[in-house]
């Protein structure tokens, strides 16, 4: 039972992460709380629909289903960081200088566009997604574990790792946080703003995608209202682990995923969604900042 | 040719003129300084010069390029570096990559390359370390690399905004009051940093209020007051200047 709580709980803490580091992401660098970076995890999960839709029709999927996934997980990542690129683009760029609240109520508008558009074009029926690992799994130390619990941890922990990489060693990791820490002076050493600012989105919402496909396998029910509770699961996610800090925002996910999980099998399953919240309050009644975040610098 | 002409040129905020119809030039490989009491327009002047600020009017030409309405990456890659007055390094980041950052336009690889960590891109974040541990031994910092920027004592953070500063490659380099803060000693110590810059082949425009250093190392010297150019010319025309001395000390009592 302890075991398959801590199998499940980093399921869906790996899922929370990926999706909590976009938001942390924005944050850090435009300190926007972007609300529709839930609806580009939705979106994720509704492409994968399609495309594994498609590479079925043309019969892929039967003869080499790997390369079916691969390309699906490719081509979501693909389209829904064009999506992140294109509302950066044209809900927040304009806004730039305007004052703070105005950024949030476009994204607001974001996230409210983006799930009618879903709706009006997927209906409002729930999707079915293609059972591919089935429930198929292994037992280890009386737990029940799942092949795709394990590609889920598997994969958010790789992606994590890889972007912890590319932001501490990369020249283009180090030039995000330069803007992250002073836009003006970054500019003045040379680095385009908007591109970075772009390419963060982009990565977010490419981390976004491949959360939402993950969960669409998990469950295997995909609808147009997904993204917004796992949109604010993941923003608790960010500020319990410190918004802006991109280890908190992993250390956040992992977190509440297994308080969601542990919760839910030694208390009760009814208030699963509220020991999110519980946590979150207690956390920043303790240390305001969340756990890995620091002193917060008002300008 | 000179390396930077400026003409006519005009920042007003709402009915402040900050600065009113500068013209002067700046000849390659000299100490260039700009003075004038608090609030005469100098940093105005510089973030006109480096992209920050738009000018309300007038023309700005870097190597006979026209400038004005350009973004400041774009002009830091055209080779102007700038310090600030207050300090501005990016405190959570290490001494070293305070100074790899800079080197953001001078270098090729992008996204796609680090993602595959290509052969070239291993090779080329080589040299970026290499170059910037160059940079920081010139301004004596080497040994602190590794260090948080924020650790740092207030005359080394100001020497690493230097560094930092000569990363992007500048030809010209717009320096803010670099002395601001510092004791007699660090002071000093600056003036001989200024002048190896000079002799390095780099052009510097010096913003600074300690009149021991202005008149000891500049070639030539504006003084601006409420925004207007009212003097220019080598230190010691400067210093007998009786316009200057007006704007500094108040016009003289007479009987």
């Amino acid at each position: 039972m302890f075991f398959q709580q801590i199998v499940n709980g980093l399921t869906l803490g790996g899922v929370y992460a990926l999706i909590a580091l976009g938001y942390t992401m924005v944050y850090g660098i435009l300190e926007l709380i972007n609300f529709a970076h839930g609806e580009i995890y939705m979106l994720g999960a509704y492409l994968g629909i399609i495309f594994l839709g498609f590479f079925t029709a043309i019969g892929l999927t039967h003869s080499n289903i790997i390369l079916a996934l691969a390309l699906t997980f490719v081509l979501s990542v693909i389209f829904c960081s064009a999506y992140g690129f294109t509302v950066e683009k044209i809900a927040y760029r304009p806004l730039r200088n305007a004052p703070r609240l105005s950024p949030l109520i476009s994204a607001i508008g974001v996230s409210i566009f983006l799930q009618n558009y879903v709706m009006l074009a997927q209906g409002t029926t729930d999707k079915v997604f293609p059972h591919i690992f089935g429930s198929s799994g292994f037992g280890l130390m009386n737990a029940r574990i799942t092949y795709i619990q394990v590609f889920i941890v598997a994969t958010s922990f790789v992606l994590m790792i890889a972007l912890h990489l590319f932001v501490v060693k990369t020249k283009m990791g180090k030039a995000m946080r330069a803007v992250a820490q002073d836009k003006t002076m970054a500019s003045l050493v040379g680095i385009n703003i908007d591109r970075i600012i772009s390419m963060t989105f982009v990565i977010g919402s490419g981390l976004a995608a491949i959360a939402g496909l993950m969960v669409a396998m998990y469950y295997g029910l995909v609808n147009y209202f997904i993204g917004y509770v796992a949109g604010i699961k993941a923003f608790t996610a960010a500020v319990l682990g410190g918004i802006g800090s991109i280890p908190g925002a992993m250390l956040g996910g992992i977190v509440l995923g297994l308080v969601e999980s542990f919760g839910a099998s030694y208390i009760s399953s009814e208030y699963k969604d509220a020991y999110a919240f519980a946590l979150l309050i207690i956390i920043l009644l303790i240390k305001p900042t969340g756990l890995l975040g620091t002193r917060s610098i008002e300008k | 040719m000179a390396l930077l002409e400026v003409r006519s040129l005009t920042k007003t905020f709402g009915g402040l003129r900050a600065v009113e119809d500068a013209t002067f030039e700046v000849k390659e490989g000299i100490i260039f300084s700009v003075i004038g009491p608090n609030g005469a327009g100098k940093t105005t002047l510089f973030n006109c010069l480096t992209g920050i600020l738009q000018p309300t009017k007038g023309t700005v030409y870097f190597e006979g390029k026209d400038t004005v309405g350009l973004k400041p990456h774009t002009i830091t890659g055209l080779g102007i570096g700038r310090t600030f007055q207050n300090i501005r390094i990016f405190p959570e980041m290490t001494v070293l990559e305070n100074v790899m950052v800079a080197q953001h336009s001078r270098t090729r690889c992008g996204i796609i390359s680090a993602i595959i960590r290509g052969k070239g891109f291993i090779h080329e974040e080589a040299s970026i370390k290499e170059k910037a541990i160059e940079y920081l031994e010139f301004v004596n910092l080497s040994d602190l690399a590794k260090s948080p920027a924020s650790s740092l004592p207030y005359g080394d953070q100001r020497r690493l905004e230097i560094a930092r500063a000569l990363a992007t490659e500048p030809r010209l380099i717009l320096l803010d009051e670099p002395a601001a803060g510092m004791n007699p000693q660090e002071t000093a110590e600056l003036m001989v940093l200024v002048e190896r810059l000079r002799q390095w082949g780099k052009t510097i425009i010096l913003i600074e209020h300690d009149m021991r250093v202005v008149m000891g190392i500049s070639d030539w010297i504006i003084v601006l007051d409420h925004g207007i150019k009212i003097a220019e010319g080598i230190p010691e025309e400067i210093q007998r200047n009786p316009a200057v001395v007006e704007a500094y000390l108040g016009k003289e009592f007479t009987y």
